[in-house]
């Protein structure tokens, strides 16, 4: 078997080097100078973690996005991948600094994860529904102008179908939001079609559609006013709400 | 000069001979020619009227008068008002102290002469108004005007609205006036966005609305007795219309999922509007009543801020996020003869000019990662599709609302810092900042 695959090697090598061989034969014909070629595009970046603040032992899931990068690192894990999710379960509050290096420069952004001490269990009481919910079901994020559910997104709502599942008395209302980037009304029909997304994933997966409410807020009500992407990535959002 | 160049100068030329005057031999000879001047403006000059009684009230409200009358003749966009410098010593109050030649000749050059006098008796203010040709001294009166009402400033400001609305309709082609006109926005001063209401000029910004919610979008009916808007007080996005002659709430149907950004037809029997009741925002017409529901628009994505053509009435612009970025597309009023209009960018909320012949909306012309364009508010001829950029300064520009007049557009801008209300001549010029307190967006003019 070892032999076999350093034959293949060897002939792809040979065969490489004849290719090139040949290729270095062939008379050019000599080019005019090519022009400049336009500037590498900057990267971009931009990290979220959902949700940044958790108790100590619960973990959280990291979602990034980059482009024109081609070395991408998080602090404290790693290289990575140009876009993805993972779960990390910090002991400390953690500041995780996303950057992304490409041929047009650098790029950097961060999100930062608060970690509390869990509480002491409550008095032999259980934890009410709005509190387990408010702990279990996680908001869906979307790109710019977008409703299409991105992988995380699509991860975060599995979860939440299978804690849904199990809690079939449990009534919410999917709230639709945008960036405050565009008009007032056509964020008004995005935010719609944003909560309408998730909730065709939850009812395709099971989920009673009489279980849930949409409306859309577009850009009324942000989670984070100040005007950078992530910020703005925040406020692009399905978001849940438990009802009463 | 460039093709490209070349035709932007050709259709500013066009849309400045359009909008400002109605001749339409006057603009096809614009085209043709291609001269590249402007239309010429009437040079028109306006002493201060005499004040013709010796009431203490008097001085105030001539000045209010005053003030007022030179504001709405200079906002026109129709006038090349001669600066007061250049007045003669001797101003007249009425024709006995009209000297034309005084007028007519250099230094105020001027064409027409604007002049008058006001008096307070007893409880009344009465003001005596004229309008002279004075290159025509065989029959110089143009205009001759009387006004009496109660004496309070909001009167004086009234008259001199209305004998500024003579004086443009007689020397603007005929196209009445735009100074008894309201515009209606959202304001947030109060703590909550509410539905308020101000002159064109900007004076007696009022609250209309007291709902303690959320509100977007008022459209004002052709008539001007009800206003159509988004309230999220019932805690959904629902279309609401408002009596401004009750002060409240009209009973209207609630649709269910997300009613937005309604249109009046021009004939007030109909509102376009975008309802998400069946799980996506599409286009729809209803009537005034709440009846007769009907689907416009078929097609997956955000279909929103639809548009009357206000001339024909049979025709809607509208913005769909069908292809990804949102566009402008119009249809005619059954949804048949979809046109795109925009061919790129980012470019939303559109509004219709009264004559149907151009859009004015809010366009990113380049966006995406590493592109953050401004968003200004852009002109478009509908038949050739050729526009012009109306705002450069900027902040994101958007929400554009024509006048009744066809002469001026108003729109929110927040290039001072904030969202504030701007209004301009239709051709980008003349950009003044009408509201200051808190955040004010989404306006919208008036039919009348």
């Amino acid at each position: 078997m070892k032999h076999r695959i350093n034959w293949i090697t060897l002939i792809a090598v040979l065969a490489t080097v004849m290719l090139v061989g040949v290729g270095g034969c062939k008379k050019k014909p000599t080019a005019p100078p090519p022009p400049p070629p336009p500037p590498p595009p900057a990267p971009t970046a931009s990290i979220t973690a959902n949700p940044n603040s958790i108790e100590r032992g619960q973990s959280t899931t990291l979602s990034w996005r980059t482009e024109n990068a081609t070395e991408i690192t998080i602090d404290g894990i790693g290289n990575v991948e140009a876009s993805g999710s993972r779960s990390v379960t910090p002991t400390e509050s953690t500041t995780y600094r996303l950057l992304a290096k490409g041929a047009g420069g650098q790029q950097e952004a961060t999100a930062r994860v608060t970690v509390t001490e869990a509480p002491p269990p409550p008095a032999a009481t259980q934890a009410t529904d709005e509190e387990l919910f408010a702990q279990n079901v996680k908001d869906a994020f979307f790109d710019f102008d977008s409703y299409a559910l991105r992988p995380d997104a699509d991860q975060a709502l599995r979860a939440n179908v299978q804690f849904l599942s199990q809690h079939p008395n449990m009534r919410f209302t999917l709230e639709g939001h945008c960036d405050e980037r565009g008009s007032t009304e056509y964020n008004l029909a995005l935010g719609d079609n944003r909560a309408n997304a998730a909730k065709q994933l939850l009812v395709q997966l099971g989920i009673s559609a009489d279980r849930i409410r949409t409306i859309s807020y577009g850009k009324e009500k942000p989670f984070c006013t100040e005007s950078n992407e992530q910020c703005w990535q925040q406020n692009r959002r399905a978001h849940f709400v438990f009802q009463r | 000069m460039t093709n490209h160049a070349a035709s932007l100068v050709r259709v500013t030329a066009f849309l400045v001979a359009l909008v400002l005057f109605t001749t339409p031999i006057f603009s096809q000879d614009w085209i043709r020619t291609g001269t590249g001047l402007g239309v010429e403006r009437v040079r028109l000059a306006a002493p201060d009227f005499k004040a013709a009684s010796s009431d203490s009230r008097t001085g105030e409200l001539l000045k209010v008068f005053n003030d007022t009358l030179w504001s709405d003749l200079d906002n026109a966009g129709i006038f090349d008002m001669v600066s007061k410098s250049f007045y003669p010593l001797a101003v007249p109050g009425n024709p006995q102290e009209m000297k034309l030649d005084a007028w007519s000749n250099p230094p105020p050059n001027a064409s027409m002469v604007a002049f008058g006098n006001l008096g307070v008796a007893g409880d009344s203010v009465s003001v005596q108004g004229w309008l002279f040709d004075v290159k025509n001294p065989a029959s110089p009166q143009v205009l001759g005007k009387q006004y009496r009402e109660a004496a309070t400033p909001q009167n004086a400001r009234l008259i001199a609205h209305r004998f500024a609305n003579e004086i443009i309709f007689r020397l603007g082609g005929g196209i009445a006036g735009i100074t008894e006109s309201k515009i209606y926005f959202i304001s947030s001063r109060t703590g909550n966005k509410e539905v308020w209401e101000m002159d064109y000029d900007g004076a007696n910004q009022r609250r209309v609305t007291n709902l303690r919610s959320i509100a977007l979008s008022p459209r004002i009916s052709p008539d001007g007795t009800r206003l159509a808007f988004t309230s999220y007080a019932r805690g959904n996005a629902d279309l609401v219309l408002y009596s401004l002659e009750l002060d409240r709430l009209l009973t209207f149907p609630r649709f269910g999922g997300t009613n937005a950004s309604p249109a009046w037809s021009p004939d007030g029997s109909r509102l376009a509007f975008s309802s998400s009741r069946n799980g996506d925002p599409e286009i729809y017409l209803v009537d005034v009543l709440g009846t007769n529901l009907k689907r416009l628009t078929a097609y997956q994505g955000p279909d929103v801020s639809p548009g009357w053509n206000p001339k024909t009435g049979a025709q809607l612009a509208f913005v769909s996020g069908r292809t990804g970025l949102p566009q402008i597309y119009i249809m005619d009023a059954d949804g048949a003869n979809l046109q795109r209009l925009t061919d790129g960018g980012y470019a939303v909320s559109p509004s219709w000019s009264p004559n149907g012949q151009f859009l004015v909306f809010s366009w990113m012309r380049s966006y995406g990662p590493g592109a953050p364009g401004a968003q200004d508010i852009y002109i478009m001829d509908i038949a050739s599709r050729q526009w012009v950029q109306l705002t450069h300064d900027g902040g994101r520009n958007d929400s554009p609302s024509w006048s009744p007049d066809g002469r001026h557009v108003v729109f929110q801008s927040n290039r001072s810092g904030s969202d504030q209300i701007w209004t301009m001549l239709a051709d980008g010029t003349r950009q003044r900042q009408l509201t200051n307190s808190g955040r004010n967006t989404q306006p919208n003019w008036s039919f009348k």
